[in-house]
Order: structure tokens, then C-alpha cells, then sequence
């Protein structure tokens, strides 16, 4: 009986139950489903065994938008429980893990899928590449990031979710404070996902740099690919980190040993330092390809080239290095001395400069330009004023001496969602609509995205400015209730209107992607933006192979050339075409890593060492597998070619 | 445009509620260390502003004179590369800010992580502030007496708080005195303020602790120095002394009301510091001792 009560819920509720039920409804309802409509092969040959580098951007996207909404329903809990004081809706242990939940989700399994599917969508028909440089790998990426999510979305229904915060901070992240195996959840979800991204980060590089199409040189990338290139550059040096950190606390949980538990030479503020030294550049490969987004967004809607092309680049390659010695601004408090935060306080505003030229270089983008509102543009036009207000409150935050004051309250809250809704999700939701076109071949409807677009920047100010003034009233965060007498009780209210309003945009964003589906013309054309860089030059949707020919480039804007200046993208003829082949083995061993994840959160030995060896088994069967990949016909391409109106333009 | 209109509306919103209703905590200082933060979020609070209302007004005449239904159709925007002169002023005008800002920053966090001004010569009275979950113990070596969840403080004095914990890390904060600084449980970390009028202050964790986290509160009573004497020698008349037993007892994770005791848990549970500090690894040996005294001076000392 003691094996089985582990599993079970510490601080079980009708809500987790409800859930409980919920999930196995709906599991049983999907595999019925399959069965019914027979779409078991289907869905094993062209999705979930797929290499093509679209494909699974799709799913990274997928999944992306279905983690939104888990970590909104907690977003709207939370305000809901502080709306008014003394609420009773969540108690302190729910809320807490609810604002755990929150944190890990939105960052690890919204914000990263998001960006790193979109990169995979756009980046190779950016540089008119064939596929990303290690297309199985990618697959792979993906697989440990689904891996790592589920794992960590099943903590609410089996063991408990964890309840430290996203930041996980020893000691209170150790046995001696957080008993139940959450935390050892929170460890395992984020370095399987991790080590998937880190996989990511090496794949995107290497394709960047080696598989660009012919005259395509550095200075000449769209900007969403130099945004991206930076991007994983960035994931190479700071997510190792993150690995080192996780095993450590794993350890400490798990084996033991002392690094943060205080007592025994271990130190608590260790996981603090190694946790941000990985946590700030993370914070910038989260926006850094949101820019790269919103330079290629302005500069199609305004018809202008983007303004600045060498700035852009140069700010991003010192945001990049700067990320990496701004850490300890999480930390003024630390007590650490008025010198070192006076350096990092500098090296942090520092990041304003870069931060403040793209600004102005976006507003000169659309200086003598023809803005077109629609709904990409609609969100990077409001992204940036709103992202001015998340920069210099940043600004303000990394005056030390005034961060004593800001530090752990609704102000530091009101910042960071201020710079990643609309810096990030703005971006992400822009991007989709944008590309959205390139994926499935129509436009979402401009009419209910517009709508969604006023809810969400409404929502956005009512939630979030509110709490720029909590924070300075003293209101930490984190806190699950208030009494009234500290006169927070309107300006919360307001918060959860705000987060009502948020809630609505992202049904009507859901709805809108179920009406286009059914609604929208499909008759848009190849270049339904009047677009400027490569993606553009073939077909909507993409076939598999990208490019019938691959393209010739001589600048930035490929396809606006070909379009103004009669420069001649496609030269040659169509020949046979080298596409990688579909595997099982990513998806196998993700599923090997599930499972010795969650027998690694429960201390189930044999189950670990048993997975440990199968997934091993794999490693050494791809070694030995000879796979050469296959060939698509030219007369096959062809056929594809006219079905879609005609050969290469 | 609605946008804009609604941005505006709201900042003016904030504005009048900025300055309608009460002054908000952090910027109704009653200390010299908040009154610098005060200040500094003010300066920052206005440069700031100018910053947003450039780029919104920018951004608005942009869209409006360039917006596609107010152009002929068979216009076609010019390609531009960029211009070093504009490029210089875009680059430069944000150095010349944050340099100003750096400035302020660097200055105003050497302020307030020392003393405060006028209070130098005076022997700062020292308390230590240890935090255990979820509660707070105020010690007072000097007067040997011990509080729970409640200091008095005496007015226009030098006060030096030496802050750990006994648990997770927490942070000391009381928004009209000072800014906030972590307690710790493998060091002892120092925050100097001084009360410059009588009244009962705000205090709390504001660092997230667990489940007790939102009612990890204190109340700070600072008064004139004779009314503070009166009441150490309140203490030393009715109150129990505090012995290990009960202190251990205190420890216990929960809540607690205001309590006070005779004599301090320093001296059978002392502070991280010095030979009990969290970096000495429990060791006796002699040289490693000593270099781990050096370490633990400095981190008192800055």
C-alpha cells in the first residue's frame, strides 16, 4: 500500500478530481476517435514519425496553443483568488502551486514551443534550405520537449504539483520544505524539454550557417533568421547551465548531497545564481526572436525595406553578450554589496541602448511607409509603445537602490508580464497570423482577429498597469490573500477584469482558427501579404521539398527584388530532390525518457535503470542504422509543381 | 487610434489616483534610506515618462500621416538604408540617458547600503531580525531582550538590523523605512535605516516562503528614545525569559501572535556569522577557520 500512496494527491480538491476525470474522458474520447476514423496510420506516418521541419513546427505550435490555455486558467484562478481580500476560493498551499504551475508552463511549455516552432516553420524557407541541418534531431527536440511537458502537466493528478515557484529557490525547494515529489517533477519535466532544446539550439546553428541558399551571405538574412541565429546561440551557452542546475537539485532531493541545502558547506543562494546565470538569456531567447518577427511584420505592412538592417543586427549581438552579465540583477537583495550592484546595475541598463535603437529603428521603418492595420501589424504597432513602458520600467527596475523597493512586489509582476505580453506573445500571435498563410494555404479571419486583437491589448493594460501601483502600496507577490484594510482591493478588481477581457481574446482566437477552417477562401495566392523575403517565393502551403529549384539571392528582401527589380530567383531546372526519410526513434525515445522521468519523481529504480539501458539501445541503433534518405522524383516534383498553378516562377 | 486614446485615458487615470487617494508606501517615506529610494523612483519615474510620451507621439504621428487609406495607391515608398546622422541621435540620446541614470543609480545604492547621512557618529543600535516560517525574532543583544513579530524602534537613531533565517530565504522589508534586503540561513546580512517621526510601520517577508508566505507580517513601532527605554524596561519587568526550550517551541512552523521575552535566542542558537557561519563547513580546522572569519567580516562590512 505504501508504493501506491505516493502517487496519490498531498492536498487533494474537487477541482484536481474534476481534472482528474476530465483527462480520462478526453484520453479515451482522442483514442476512440483514431480507432473510429482509422487515422492511427495516418497519424503515426505524417506526424508523429515526421523529420519535415514544417511539420513539426506545427506541432510545436500545437502544442504551444493548448499549454496557453492551462497556464491562462491559471493566470485567471490567480486573479479570480485575489480579486477581493480575504477570498476563499484557492487556499495558500492551491495558490501556490497554481502560480508554480503558472510560471513553468508559460515559460517552458507556451513561450519556448512558440518561438522554437515558428523558427522551425520559417527559419529554413527564409535561408531557402531543404530541411533544418540534422532533420531526426529535430524531431527529437521536439519529442523531449512533449516529453518534458506532459510530465510535468500529469504532477497535478499523480504526486502533486510542485509549489516553490517557477524560480524553485533552495532551501525551500528541498526535502526539508517541500515534501511532496513535485519538485522533483518541476527538475525532470525541465531537463528532459531542456535537453530537447538544447538540440535546438546546436540544429538551428549549424542550419544557419551551413545550409543557407547560394549569395545569400550573413548580412544578407532576413532579420527573423538573424534573430533566430542569435537565439540559439544564446540556447547553446545558457541551457547547459540550466542541466548542471537541475541535476544538482536532483541530487540534493534525491541522493542526499548538500549544494543548496543549507548545513554542510551547501549554500542557498548557489541555485539562485545558477538558476539566472541560464534565466536571463533565457528571458532574451524568448524576445530576441519576437524582434526578429515584429522587423519582418512592420517592414512587409509599411511596404518599406527594414530601416537600419546593420543596427539591427549589431544591437542584437549586444543584447546577446550583455545577457550574460546582467544575472545577479535578480538579486539586489542578495546583500552583496553597493559595488557589485552598481556594475550590474550598469550592465543592465546598458541593454536599454541596443533595446532603445530597434525601437526607433521600427518607428523609422514605417517613416514614409504604407501602413496596412491588419492584424500582424495591428499587434506590432501596439507592441510598441507597450514594450516602451516594459522597457523603461525594466530601466527603472535596474536602478538597484530603487529595486530594494520593487524587488518581489506587483511592480517587478507588472514588468516582466509588460515585456512578454506584448513583447512575446504579441509577437508569437502576430507571427502566426502572419505565416499562418505559408502553413495552411488561408487567412484567418482579419474580422474576429481584430476583435481578439482590442480584447487582448484592453485586457492587457486593465490587468498588469494596476499592478505597477499594488507594487509600490507594498504588495509583494506571490501573496494569496490581502486584507482589506491595505486598500488593495480596487486596483486587484480591475486586475482580474483585465485578465477576464485577456481570457476572452484567447477564446476568440481559438474560435477564429475553427471558423477560417471552415470559412476562410482558399484561393489567397502564394503572396497574400505583398512580403519581401524568401519564405514568400513558394507555394501556400509549402510542399515538402520548399523549393522546386533552389533559389539564387543578391539581399535581404530575395523576393521583393524578384518582384520590383526583375532579379531572377530560380535558375536551373527542376531535378530529383534529397529529402531526409521519417523515423520512429525520436518519438520512442522520448517516450523511454517519460517514462524514466516519472519513475526517476518516484524513486522507482528499476523502472529507471531499465529505461535508462532501453534508451541507451536506441542511441546505439541510430549509430549503426544506415539511413541514406530518399529521392522525390523530378518528374514527381514536377507533378506537385503544377498542381499548385505552374512550374517555379 | 482608440489605442492611443485608452493609453492616455489610463495614464491619466494613474495619475489621478497617484495623487488623489493616499500616498502609496513606497513613496510616503519616513526615513532617510526610503526618502532616497522615494527619490530615485520619482527622478526615474519622470525620465521615464518623457521616454514613452516621445515614442507615443512618434508612433502616432507615424500611423497617422503614413497610414495606407490616406495615400494615393500608385504610391511606392522609398527605400532608405539609414542615415549616421539620424542613426548618431538614436544611439546617443539613450547613452546619454542611461549614463545619467547609471550615475544615480551608482550613488543612491552607496547611499542606502550604508549608514544614513547625519547619523555617522552616532553607535547604531543593533537588532537582529531572524525569520523563521513564518514568523519574525527581533533580538536585542544590547538591551537582552526578544520580540516576536513586532520591534520598537527609537526615532531619529541609527539602526542596524543583522538579518538570517532559520528557514527558507525570506526578505526584511519595511517600505517607508528602507528597501528590502534577504535573510538568509548561511550568512547574516546588515540593513542600516534610521525613523525619522513616531508612528507604527508596515513590515513583512516579501520573499516568497511557502504556504504561511502572505501572513509573514510585522509591525515596526519606532518612537523617541526615552519612550523606547521606558518600554526595554517594560519588558525586563513582566516578561518570561526565553530558554532554548521555548525558543525551539517558537520555531515551530506556523503563526504566532506579538510575543516578547528576557534575554535573546543568541546566545544558545547563534547567528551565521563569524565561527558559525554557513562557510566554514563545520570544521575546526585552524587555517581554514581563520580564512573563513576574513570572509564572513566582509560580508558584515559593506
Amino acid at each position: 500500500m505504501e508504493f501506491f500512496e505516493r502517487f496519490a494527491i498531498p492536498h487533494p480538491d474537487p477541482m484536481i478530481y474534476a481534472s482528474m476525470v476530465a483527462i480520462v474522458l478526453v484520453s479515451i474520447a482522442i483514442v476512440a476517435g483514431l480507432t473510429y476514423f482509422k487515422k492511427w496510420g495516418y497519424l503515426w506516418n505524417e506526424w508523429l514519425t515526421t523529420t519535415d521541419h514544417k511539420r513539426i513546427g506545427i506541432m510545436y505550435l500545437i502544442s504551444a496553443l493548448v499549454m496557453l490555455f492551462r497556464g491562462g486558467a491559471d493566470a485567471v484562478m490567480m486573479r479570480l483568488q485575489l480579486s477581493s481580500p480575504e477570498m476563499e476560493f484557492l487556499n495558500a498551499q492551491h495558490y501556490n502551486e497554481v502560480f508554480t504551475t503558472h510560471g513553468v508552463v508559460m515559460i517552458f511549455f507556451m513561450a519556448m514551443p512558440f518561438v522554437i516552432g515558428l523558427m522551425n516553420y520559417v527559419v529554413p524557407l527564409q535561408i531557402g534550405a531543404r530541411d533544418v541541418a540534422f532533420p531526426r534531431l529535430n524531431a527529437l527536440s521536439f519529442w523531449l520537449f512533449f516529453a518534458g511537458a506532459m510530465l510535468f502537466n500529469i504532477s497535478f493528478v499523480i504526486g502533486g504539483s510542485p509549489d516553490a515557484g517557477w524560480t524553485n529557490y533552495f532551501p525551500l525547494a528541498s526535502n526539508e520544505f517541500s515534501q511532496s515529489v513535485g519538485v522533483n517533477y518541476y527538475m525532470w519535466a525541465l531537463q528532459i524539454s531542456g535537453i530537447g532544446t538544447l538540440m535546438t539550439g546546436i540544429n538551428f546553428v549549424v542550419t544557419i550557417f551551413k545550409m543557407r541558399a547560394p549569395g545569400m551571405k550573413l548580412m544578407k538574412m532576413p532579420m527573423f533568421t538573424w534573430s533566430a541565429l542569435i537565439t540559439n546561440v544564446i540556447i547553446v551557452f545558457a541551457f547547459p547551465v540550466l542541466t548542471v542546475a537541475l541535476l544538482m537539485g536532483t541530487f540534493d532531493r534525491q541522493f542526499g548531497t548538500s549544494f543548496f541545502a543549507t548545513g554542510n558547506g551547501g549554500m542557498d543562494m548557489y541555485w539562485a545564481n545558477l538558476f539566472w546565470v541560464w534565466g536571463h538569456p533565457e528571458v532574451y531567447i524568448l524576445i530576441l526572436p519576437a524582434f526578429g518577427i515584429y522587423s519582418e511584420i512592420i517592414s512587409t505592412f509599411s511596404q518599406r525595406n527594414l530601416y537600419g538592417y546593420k543596427s539591427m543586427v549589431a544591437s542584437m549581438v549586444l543584447i546577446s553578450l550583455l545577457s550574460f552579465f546582467v544575472w545577479v540583477h535578480h538579486f539586489f537583495t542578495m546583500g552583496q554589496g553597493a559595488l557589485t550592484n552598481s556594475i550590474f546595475s550598469i550592465t543592465t541598463m546598458a541593454i536599454a541602448i541596443p533595446t532603445g535603437i530597434k525601437i526607433f529603428n521600427w518607428l523609422l521603418t514605417m517613416w514614409k511607409g504604407k501602413i496596412r492595420f491588419t492584424v500582424p501589424m495591428l499587434y506590432s504597432v501596439a507592441f510598441i509603445p507597450l514594450f516602451t513602458v516594459g522597457g523603461v520600467t525594466g530601466v527603472m527596475l535596474a536602478m538597484a537602490s530603487a529595486d530594494y523597493q520593487y524587488h518581489n512586489t506587483m511592480f517587478l509582476v507588472a514588468h516582466f508580464h509588460n515585456t512578454i505580453i506584448p513583447g512575446v506573445v504579441y509577437a508569437m500571435l502576430a507571427g502566426l497570423t502572419y505565416w499562418w498563410p505559408k502553413m495552411f494555404g488561408f487567412i484567418l479571419n482579419e474580422r474576429i482577429g481584430k476583435w481578439a486583437f482590442w480584447f487582448n491589448v484592453v485586457g492587457f493594460v486593465l490587468a498588469f498597469f494596476p499592478m505597477y501601483i499594488t507594487g509600490l502600496d507594498g504588495q509583494a507577490r506571490r501573496m494569496y490573500t490581502y486584507s482589506e484594510s491595505t486598500g488593495f482591493t480596487p486596483l486587484n478588481m480591475l486586475s482580474f477584469v483585465g485578465a477576464g477581457l485577456m481570457a476572452i481574446a484567447f477564446i476568440l482566437i481559438a474560435y477564429n482558427i475553427f471558423y477560417s477552417i471552415k470559412n476562410s477562401p482558399r484561393n489567397v495566392g502564394d503572396d497574400p501579404w505583398n512580403a519581401r523575403s524568401l519564405e514568400w517565393a513558394t507555394h501556400n502551403p509549402v510542399p515538402e521539398y520548399n523549393f522546386a529549384i533552389e533559389p539564387e539571392v543578391n539581399s535581404s528582401e530575395a523576393f521583393w527584388d524578384h518582384k520590383k527589380k526583375k532579379h531572377t530567383l530560380f535558375k536551373g531546372k527542376i531535378d530529383k530532390i534529397h529529402m531526409p526519410n521519417n523515423s520512429g526513434i525520436p518519438i520512442i525515445m522520448a517516450g523511454i525518457l517519460f517514462v524514466f522521468g516519472f519513475s526517476f519523481v518516484f524513486s522507482i529504480w528499476p523502472a529507471v535503470i531499465i529505461a535508462a539501458i532501453a534508451f541507451f539501445a536506441c542511441m546505439m541503433y541510430s549509430s549503426f542504422e544506415n539511413d541514406q534518405g530518399r529521392y522525390i522524383s523530378a518528374d514527381e516534383v514536377k507533378e506537385t509543381e503544377e498542381k499548385f498553378g505552374g512550374a517555379s516562377k | 487610434m482608440k489605442l492611443k486614446w485608452t493609453l492616455l485615458t489610463f495614464i491619466f487615470t494613474i495619475a489621478t489616483v497617484l495623487t488623489g487617494c493616499e500616498p502609496l508606501l513606497v513613496l510616503d517615506p519616513k526615513g532617510p534610506q526610503a526618502a532616497t529610494t522615494a527619490d530615485v523612483i520619482w527622478l526615474s519615474i519622470i525620465t521615464m515618462a518623457f521616454i514613452v510620451i516621445t515614442v507615443l507621439v512618434l508612433l502616432i504621428i507615424i500611423l497617422v500621416k503614413y497610414r495606407a487609406s490616406k495615400q494615393d495607391d500608385d504610391y511606392e515608398p522609398p527605400h532608405i538604408e539609414g542615415n549616421p546622422i539620424v542613426e548618431g541621435i538614436i544611439v546617443g540620446i539613450p547613452i546619454l540617458i542611461v549614463i545619467f541614470l547609471s550615475i544615480v543609480s551608482v550613488v543612491s545604492t552607496y547611499q542606502v547600503e550604508t549608514v544614513p547621512e547625519g547619523y555617522e557618529d552616532q553607535e547604531p543600535l543593533v537588532i537582529y531580525a531572524s525569520s523563521s516560517n513564518w514568523k519574525w525574532h527581533f533580538s536585542y543583544p544590547e538591551q537582552d531582550i526578544e520580540t516576536v513579530n513586532y520591534v520598537f524602534i527609537p526615532t531619529d537613531r541609527s539602526v542596524q538590523f543583522k538579518l538570517y533565517s532559520h528557514g527558507p530565504i525570506t526578505s526584511f522589508w519595511v517600505p517607508q523605512l528602507a528597501g528590502q534586503k534577504y535573510a538568509m540561513a548561511d550568512m547574516v546580512t546588515t540593513i542600516n535605516l534610521a525613523a525619522e517621526s513616531a508612528g507604527e510601520f508596515m513590515g513583512r517577508n516579501a520573499n516568497f516562503s511557502g504556504e504561511g508566505f502572505a501572513e509573514n507580517t510585522f509591525n515596526v513601532i519606532a518612537m523617541p528614545q526615552d519612550e523606547f527605554d521606558t518600554w526595554v524596561d517594560d519588558i525586563h519587568a513582566t516578561a518570561d525569559p526565553l530558554t532554548e526550550d521555548i525558543f525551539n517551541e517558537l520555531l515551530e512552523p506556523g503563526h504566532l501572535g506579538q510575543l516578547a521575552f528576557t534575554g535573546t535566542h543568541l546566545e544558545f542558537s547563534p547567528p551565521p556569522e563569524g565561527e558559525h557561519g554557513g562557510h566554514n563547513h563545520g570544521s575546526s580546522d585552524d587555517t581554514e577557520q581563520s580564512e573563513d572569519e576574513h570572509d564572513d567580516s566582509e560580508h558584515d562590512h559593506h
